[in-house]
């Protein structure tokens, strides 16, 4: 285990660093080395990613906090537009400098303008001698930004001629970051994923204080031995440790079992936290409703899931024109005469057609087809007369915006517009029951 | 008029109150959602709503009503068609948000300079900040000041994010809204509501498992809409209070409507409503329709011209018909006596009401438990057959009796026990000698279990091969061999109970299962011409085009336009005479033999005096009148120019329809 050491810093400091990112220290000790000492130049830009939640954000954060580094944390989907982002950075900026005096705000609507009261406000102040951090989490969103925004921050530290490194996390590699004008390389680090033994040790590090350090670490060797197979996220692995201990506890609290009796605790929980791998993961019952579940020790089988409720009820037409939109979507054109006309000619069977009915049509997706082929359908379908009222015609749109059919092609409307089924087969199914 | 507006009223409450019952446990959730906020996860509902998306705006009316009432001011309802992006989200979700708040103390007024200064800025922390002054300022005002910051937070109403249309919004937006406000879950206790009218899966569907993992969502069914037209009807129809009634086919009509095109209570009612309008506006003797003491009123100063008008009416003419020579003078000539009667009719008239829906309820319980269902499920259903004609002389009503002739003890009972309480607390006074008989009953029932323990096993057995034998196919067999049966075995006490009681309640429908239109005077309640509201609601915009240029008379009311209908007259509207030549023509129509049909067809009337020289050169002015009717027609979408051969358009529509 590499010790993280680095003559600019306090020891006491970076043990306690050290203890706060469990599983990443190379990767921090490789931070402090390019952030080097307090005044000195670090590197413009550096680029940081990783798979979701390998501790980029955190490993970011508790590094800045704990080592007192004067820093702007900035979300950029939460700042959606550029001028949001670069007023924030800049009231961020204000915020932390010493002086307390609260400015009104200051409209900022171009990079020029950034790099113009950025240099006012890092020189008005006592940040000279240290390096300035500017933390764009979500980076990945300054793509859609204007195209100036990401090469400027690249390389902001020349353009404003101060000591600041703009550091970006994103979860997608930088190949797919650089501009085709070509732009500054950042220097990239890799935060890897937690194996199996870091999330275990990760996990087990916030043990409820009723329980000793063991009792837990062995709760989450059970919990990962179930889940580790369907999700490595440690976020949702903390949820899903946090939700279920409580049942993993319950005979302890009532005194069948010791804190020792792993294997008895383990027959307890094992099937309840399979059942929750149906349920709360995937989100089918929500993790309150799971939480009273387990108060009132009650059959899952009561509550239904969200998936349970696919039933949906569609007016009397309303179905009959879904069921048409899908004969529509998935039947070649030509075999309409033969489907719903009633005195049809003979099936000619030639091989070109038997070629090819083997590929199902059901594997290509479904086609579009023109209103009048719907309604033509709809009339042979349906048993009694129908009249080509305004309420069939408000009734396609309706299921457009129930996103059951979709428009295609956004043309002209005299032409006939033209629709999709994006419903599946089971729906059908159930619909035309 | 009046009455039309209490009317309304009326209805909406009624919708309000049933919307309210369905939402009180939400209501109960919200208030717990806000203890957990220390997780991540943002407490969701998903409201699924059914497809009649209509109502829709109603039940989150009254829902952010109710909502605003009890829990928190704070409720912004958002709309897909407002929210194309992210900014025009966020934008319209601070404007709501901190509009209501000023609704809430609009006293200051420097919030106003505020608002309209923050909103340049919208983004999230501007909210917490105006979140955050908000609730402080709440609690300086209370007394109550010195609260842990803990229970402070508790004590801080939720902010409540609508989602109207679910489907509708684009997941690009939807996802980083969640995202961004999972990071700020503790500073702004948010719940979102989500208005879904398909299927809960469309959540799946729309967001990623690394969006919806953030939130929290607990699901709500609304009722279906079917069920809620059914408390409608029952409200509306079933009940005395209303004097105006629909006739069997209207009823017919706007239900067809409900079931086959848009499950829209909300287009329901405004039928309804119509049908109030059309009514009053058609019947001239409508006046009489409004609660009786009124009605007797009126009736006591109907004018002459009135009086012609009920005498008129057919119901009333059969009414004369059936009198004394003597009296039917009397009615036709004096007024005064006229008035009387119609006043005594009237009275009938809302007592036969009264009877008529505790009878049907009374019926209706028997009926509905019945296998297959020969009278229908619904209420609804019953009460149409009911209106329709005599409901004793129908197939289905025979095929029920029988059948509830084979039911059991136990169901019986039960029915008979809810009978009683139906006649109980209808308002009609006959029925107190009803009320007694069927307690009789009952407490016949009750008598024969104490007697009948020698004879259980023989009932029991025989009603055992009954129940096996319920199904409509084996009846006839079943009952002839029961003729039989009872020829050779004497009934036991419970069969001939069971007989007579359901030979009771059949003459009980006999008696109060009149249809309507049997009545005298059913013309001042009931609306009947369904074919004027069919007209209205079900529009074929096609069906009204095509007549309308295939035969202008019928819009124009012009009398050289009445022709007889298969020639092609030249005074119609030129864009008739380009419509009816072009339904003559193939897919693809050569505009130059158009043009020469259309000229024929104009100086055709000038006729003997129409030289020769002028056929092979058209008049400048008749090409112009046939250029703009194709124009015309190329606007209402009959053709359209196409690209295959010049000086073509093709037809867009085929046949007419």
């Amino acid at each position: 285990m590499p010790n993280l050491e680095h003559p600019a810093y306090p020891a006491a400091t970076l043990l306690h660093l050290e203890s706060l990112v469990p599983c990443r220290e190379s990767q921090v000790s490789m931070l402090l080395s390019i952030f080097g000492e307090r005044q000195q130049f670090s590197f413009p830009s550096i680029f940081i990613y990783g798979h979701t939640s390998s501790g980029k954000t955190y490993v970011m954060q508790t590094l800045l906090n704990t080592l007192q580094l004067p820093h702007v944390f900035v979300n950029c989907v939460e700042y959606f537009t550029s001028r949001l982002l670069l007023e924030e950075i800049l009231i961020q900026l204000q915020s932390c400098s010493s002086e307390a005096e609260e400015t009104s705000h200051v409209p900022c609507d171009s990079f020029n303008d950034f790099v113009r009261l950025f240099k006012q406000a890092v020189g008005s102040q006592e940040l000279q001698d240290q390096t300035f951090y500017i933390v764009l989490d979500r980076a990945e969103q300054l793509r859609e930004m204007e195209a100036n925004i990401l090469p400027a921050f690249l390389r902001l530290q020349e353009l404003t001629d101060r000591n600041v490194t703009v550091v970006l996390l994103s979860e997608i590699v930088w190949e797919l970051f650089r501009p085709n004008t070509g732009c500054f390389e950042p220097f990239t680090l890799y935060f890897p994923d937690y194996s199996i033994g870091h999330l275990q040790k990760i996990l087990s590090q916030n043990h409820p204080p009723e329980y000793s350090a063991d009792f837990y670490a062995a709760y989450i060797n059970i919990l990962l031995g179930v889940f580790y197979m369907v999700c490595r996220d440690l976020k949702e692995l903390q949820h899903l440790a946090v939700l279920n201990f409580s049942k993993y506890c319950e005979p302890v609290v009532r005194g069948e079992a010791n804190e020792r009796d792993t294997r008895k605790l383990w027959k307890n929980i094992e099937p309840h936290l399979k059942k929750a791998m149906q349920t709360v993961y995937l989100r089918e019952i929500s993790s309150s409703q799971w939480e009273r579940l387990q108060r009132d020790d009650g059959e899952p089988g009561q509550l239904k899931g969200l998936s349970a409720h696919t039933h949906v009820e569609l007016p009397y037409y309303s179905k009959f024109l879904l069921i048409a939109a899908y004969l529509a979507s998935y039947n070649p054109v030509r075999t309409d005469k033969r489907f719903f006309l009633k005195h049809h000619g003979k099936i000619r069977k030639t091989n070109f057609m038997k070629k090819h009915e083997k590929t199902s049509n059901h594997l290509l997706g479904p086609k579009p087809f023109p209103l009048d082929r719907l309604l033509a359908i709809l009339y042979s379908i349906v048993d009694n007369r129908v009249a080509p009222t305004a309420n069939i015609f408000s009734q396609i749109t309706s299921l457009v915006t129930l996103q059951l059919l979709s428009m295609v092609g956004h043309n002209d409307q005299l032409d006939g517009p033209r629709y999709k089924c994006t419903v599946s087969l089971d729906f059908i199914r159930a619909i035309a029951r | 008029q009046q009455i039309q507006e209490d009317l309304n009223k009326q209805l909406f409450d009624n919708l309000v109150s049933f919307l309210r019952q369905s939402h009180p446990e939400f209501q109960g959730k919200t208030t717990e959602w806000t203890w957990r906020m220390k997780t991540r996860e943002i407490p969701t509902a998903a409201l699924v709503l059914g497809v009649n998306v209509t109502d829709h705006d109603l039940t989150f009316r009254s829902l952010s009503e109710v909502l605003q009432n009890n829990i928190t001011p704070y409720i912004a309802l958002l709309e897909a068609k407002d929210c194309p992006g992210i900014k025009n989200l966020m934008q319209k979700l601070m404007g709501q948000l901190m509009n209501c708040y000023i609704d809430v103390d609009s006293l200051e007024d420097e919030d106003y300079v505020q608002v309209s200064q923050r909103r340049i800025r919208c983004s999230m922390t501007s909210l917490i900040k105006w979140y955050e002054s908000v609730t402080k300022k709440k609690d300086s005002e209370t007394p109550s000041k010195k609260r842990t910051t803990s229970s402070r937070h508790l004590q801080s109403p939720p902010v409540v994010v609508i989602f109207k249309d679910m489907e509708s919004f684009t997941t690009k937006v939807l996802q980083d809204f969640i995202v961004i406000s999972s990071q700020h879950i503790h500073e702004l206790p948010l719940v979102l509501i989500f208005g879904i009218a398909t299927s809960p899966m469309i959540i799946h569907s729309l967001l990623p498992h690394s969006v919806s993992s953030l939130l929290c969502i607990e699901l709500f069914q609304s009722l279906s809409c079917k069920e809620h037209l059914s408390t409608i009807i029952d409200k509306l129809l079933l009940t005395t209070q209303l004097p105006f009634k629909l006739g069997e086919k209207v009823l017919q009509v706007l239900i067809n409507i409900f079931l086959y095109h848009d499950f829209a209570v909300q287009n329901f009612i405004k039928g309804f409503q119509l049908c109030i309008v059309e009514h009053f506006y058609s019947q001239p003797v409508s006046v009489l329709c409004c609660q009786l003491v009124d009605a007797k009123k009126r009736a006591n100063s109907l004018s002459h011209d009135q009086c012609e008008n009920i005498r008129r009416l057919p119901s009333f003419r059969r009414y004369v018909e059936n009198q004394v020579s003597e009296k039917q003078i009397t009615l036709l000539t004096e007024d005064n006596f006229l008035k009387e009667t119609v006043q005594k009719l009237l009275e009938d008239l809302h007592v036969y009401h009264e009877n008529y829906i505790s009878v049907l309820r009374c019926l209706h319980v028997f009926t509905s438990s019945l296998p297959k269902y020969p009278l229908g499920k619904q209420i609804r259903e019953l009460h149409c057959a009911c209106l329709e004609n005599r409901v004793w002389e129908t197939e289905e009503y025979e095929s029920s009796l029988q059948l509830a002739r084979m039911l059991n003890k136990s169901d019986l009972v039960t029915m008979l026990q809810q009978c009683v309480e139906i006649f109980v607390s209808s308002s009609g006074k006959e029925f107190d000698k009803t009320v007694e008989k069927l307690k009789e009953f009952l407490t016949q029932f009750q008598k024969l279990e104490e007697e009948a323990f020698q004879e259980h096993d023989v009932s029991v057995s025989s009603q055992k091969e009954l129940q096996k034998k319920t199904d409509l196919y084996h009846l006839q067999k079943t009952l002839l061999e029961f003729k039989e049966s009872r020829r050779s075995k004497k009934l036991t006490k419970f069969e001939t109970l069971r007989f007579e009681v359901v030979d009771y309640i059949d003459s009980l429908v006999r008696n109060y299962l009149v249809p309507a239109d049997h009545k005298t005077l059913h013309e001042v309640v009931y609306f009947n011409t369904a074919s004027v509201l069919r007209e209205h609601l079900n529009a074929a915009p096609r069906i009204a085009l095509h007549t309308a240029l295939n035969n202008p008379y019928c819009y124009l009311k012009n009398q050289t336009l009445k022709s007889d209908g298969g020639s092609i007259s030249n005074k119609a509207p030129d864009i008739c005479i380009a419509y009816k030549l072009h339904l003559e023509c193939g897919r693809l129509i050569n505009l130059v033999d158009w043009l020469e049909a259309f000229s024929t067809v104009v100086t055709s009337a000038e006729g003997p005096n129409a030289d020769v020289p002028s056929s092979d050169q058209v008049d400048d002015i008749i090409h112009a009148r046939f250029i703009r009717a194709v124009s015309e027609l190329e606007l209402l979408g009959f053709i359209k120019p196409s690209k295959q051969k010049t000086d073509h358009v093709a037809r867009l529509t085929w046949g007419a329809c």
